[in-house]
């Protein structure tokens, strides 16, 4: 086949608008501002109160660690991979942990496996606690935030009484996880999320019902089906536009399998009806830790015997460890060379793809008090981006 | 997927296919025939998903290893496919009319490897770097320890940069260094 006979993708129309003309004014959003999630910042061209152009700036956040993580022992890069995306560490810890088990042939402990799950859903309904603070507060609704953070906060006294740590947890390392549950931590687990609960209704009434949300978020960032694939848009923001993928049914990890549950899929594919999704995949996070913990195995090993970590040599090869996170396909690309440190390790983040080419995108053409909320509304994270 | 492979090996003489795991799996091509190839993946094979783009510098052999993933949701399957390129003229084909999110990381590529992919867009503007006049600093002869040696200065009461004596001394004192 010769080139020009594939199905391509016209480059993205910018605007060109002539900045001396005196009808255009250039505004920075950014990196310092309530309504840029994340340290990073949008340069906008605004006609009057509309967007015609913008650029997204990132790197106010590099800490370089892709090329840390080379020159340290794999074990010493657990301190770094939870960093990445700090309202949820733990899949980061995952992808990590798993990419360097498959590597090196290390089988884990089925209790391990459902306190991974256990983890990952903890964490995940932490995370969307704090966006959907968020995603209020930019549609000035500022009270969801407050109850929101404040069962967010429960949630980290949980990852506390589990792990010792609050926001870095550490928990999943390569074999197992670092502990069992602590006594009495599991009745903990099912009292929270009967507290959590309560306080999404509460949410939902009045957040969902409010005419002010409503006006301000239906019909903003409306993504087309065929973007999904156009621009790898994952998560929520494809299952919002209609397309069922969710890497925890279609790649089966971890013990999903074993779990009942489907992925919740819109169809209008704005701002309005993404918040809506997410607040589904809340409830439905509370459901799935309720059936992990009646179905966990509560005896049995954690653990996988390691071997020393400060000599560990994980035989040459490459693997890519993808999972589903709150924003879509987070992963793990990991190359060893044979030695005692990686060789390269590439994180992929869905904010890389909906931070930037799609929010570049969906801006265009939007009021300027609504920028905020619709990039909210794609749940970016910056520093997933950066590395 | 042996029929994939024997299409691929027949359409673009990819070879060495490697079955990672059930559902993941890597091919190399030629550089020369890595744009061709990813199209008819997307267009032909299914594979409509574009996960990441990196590289690998495996300076010992002088070159960059492309590392395109790619992800087929009907058959659940993921295949990476690599292509070696000169380190020393460091140019792939841009694939930015094959994926709407491709820019973005071969706008990395250049600055974090140095790698030029000719006609993607904004692939010469600082991405996550500001002002950076050093090697890109992905390339394995760019020494990070020795950079933020001569850039920053240590931090104050350790007598010792490195973190493994610092943290000998602190916890054994008694010990010789």
């Amino acid at each position: 086949m010769k080139r020009g006979q594939h199905h391509i993708i016209p480059p993205a129309e910018r605007a060109t608008p002539d900045l001396n003309s005196g009808k255009y004014l250039v505004m920075w959003q950014g990196p310092q501002h309530p309504g840029i999630t994340g340290n990073m910042s949008l340069r906008l061209v605004i006609e009057g109160d509309t967007v015609v152009d913008c650029e997204t700036h990132v790197g106010y956040l590099h800490r370089g660690f892709e090329k840390l993580m080379e020159r340290r022992l794999y074990m010493q890069n657990f301190p770094l991979v939870c960093r990445i995306a700090v309202p949820e560490p733990d899949f980061n810890e995952y992808c990590y942990a798993a990419a360097l088990e498959e590597l090196a042939g290390i089988d884990i402990p089925d209790k391990a496996v459902w306190l991974r799950t256990l983890s990952l859903e903890m964490i995940r309904l932490a995370s969307f606690l704090m966006w959907i603070g968020g995603q209020a507060g930019a549609f000035g609704h500022g009270t969801i935030a407050q109850w929101s953070v404040t069962m967010r906060d429960y949630v980290l006294d949980l990852f506390e009484e589990l792990t010792g740590g609050r926001i870095y947890h550490m928990y999943i390392i390569p074999g197992g996880v670092r502990g069992d549950v602590p006594k009495g931590f599991l009745q903990h687990v099912l009292e929270t999320m009967d507290t959590i609960e309560k306080n999404l209704n509460d949410i939902e009434l009045v957040m969902f019902h409010n005419a002010v949300y409503k006006m301000r978020a239906q019909g903003l960032g409306y993504i087309p089906p065929d973007w999904v694939d156009t621009y790898g848009i994952t998560g929520p923001n494809a299952r919002g536009a209609g397309v069922a993928r969710d890497l925890r049914k279609d790649l089966g990890y971890l013990a999903y399998p074993r779990l009942d549950f489907q992925p919740l899929v819109g169809k209008v594919s704005d701002a309005y009806e993404r918040s809506q999704l997410r607040l589904g995949e809340m409830f439905q996070a509370i459901d799935l830790i309720r059936q992990i913990v009646d179905k966990m195995p509560k005896d049995g090993p954690f653990r996988e015997k390691l071997p020393n970590p400060l000599y560990w040599k994980i035989p040459a090869g490459e693997t890519y460890v993808a999972a589903e996170c709150t924003r879509g396909e987070y992963g793990f690309y990991v190359v060893s060379d044979g030695t005692d440190r990686p060789r390269r390790i590439a994180v992929r983040g869905p904010s890389y793809t909906h931070a930037v080419s799609v929010m570049e995108r969906l801006v265009r053409g939007v009021n300027i008090a609504d920028v905020a909320g619709l990039m909210v509304s794609l749940h970016t994270y910056p520093p997933e981006i950066e590395r | 997927m042996n029929e994939l492979a024997t299409e691929l090996a027949a359409r673009y003489g990819a070879r060495d296919w490697h079955d990672q795991r059930k559902d993941l799996a890597s091919i190399w091509v030629d550089p020369i025939r890595i744009h061709d190839t990813l199209a008819w993946l997307k267009d032909q094979a299914g594979y409509v998903h574009l996960s990441f783009l990196t590289a690998i510098d495996n300076i010992e052999r002088k070159a960059f290893t492309m590392a395109y993933t790619l992800r087929n949701h009907e058959r659940g399957h993921s295949l990476i496919v690599h292509c070696d390129i000169d380190r020393d003229h460091p140019v792939v084909d841009s694939i930015h009319l094959l994926w709407g999110q491709a820019w973005t990381y071969q706008r990395e590529l250049k600055e974090w490897f140095g790698i030029d992919c000719p006609g993607s867009p904004r692939k010469d503007e600082e991405f996550v770097l500001e002002g950076w006049d050093d090697l890109p600093m992905m390339r394995r002869d760019f020494d990070s320890l020795a950079y933020s040696q001569a850039t920053y200065e240590d931090r104050p009461g350790r007598e010792t940069a490195d973190p493994a004596a610092h943290m000998k001394q602190k916890l054994y004192p008694e010990a010789p260094l």
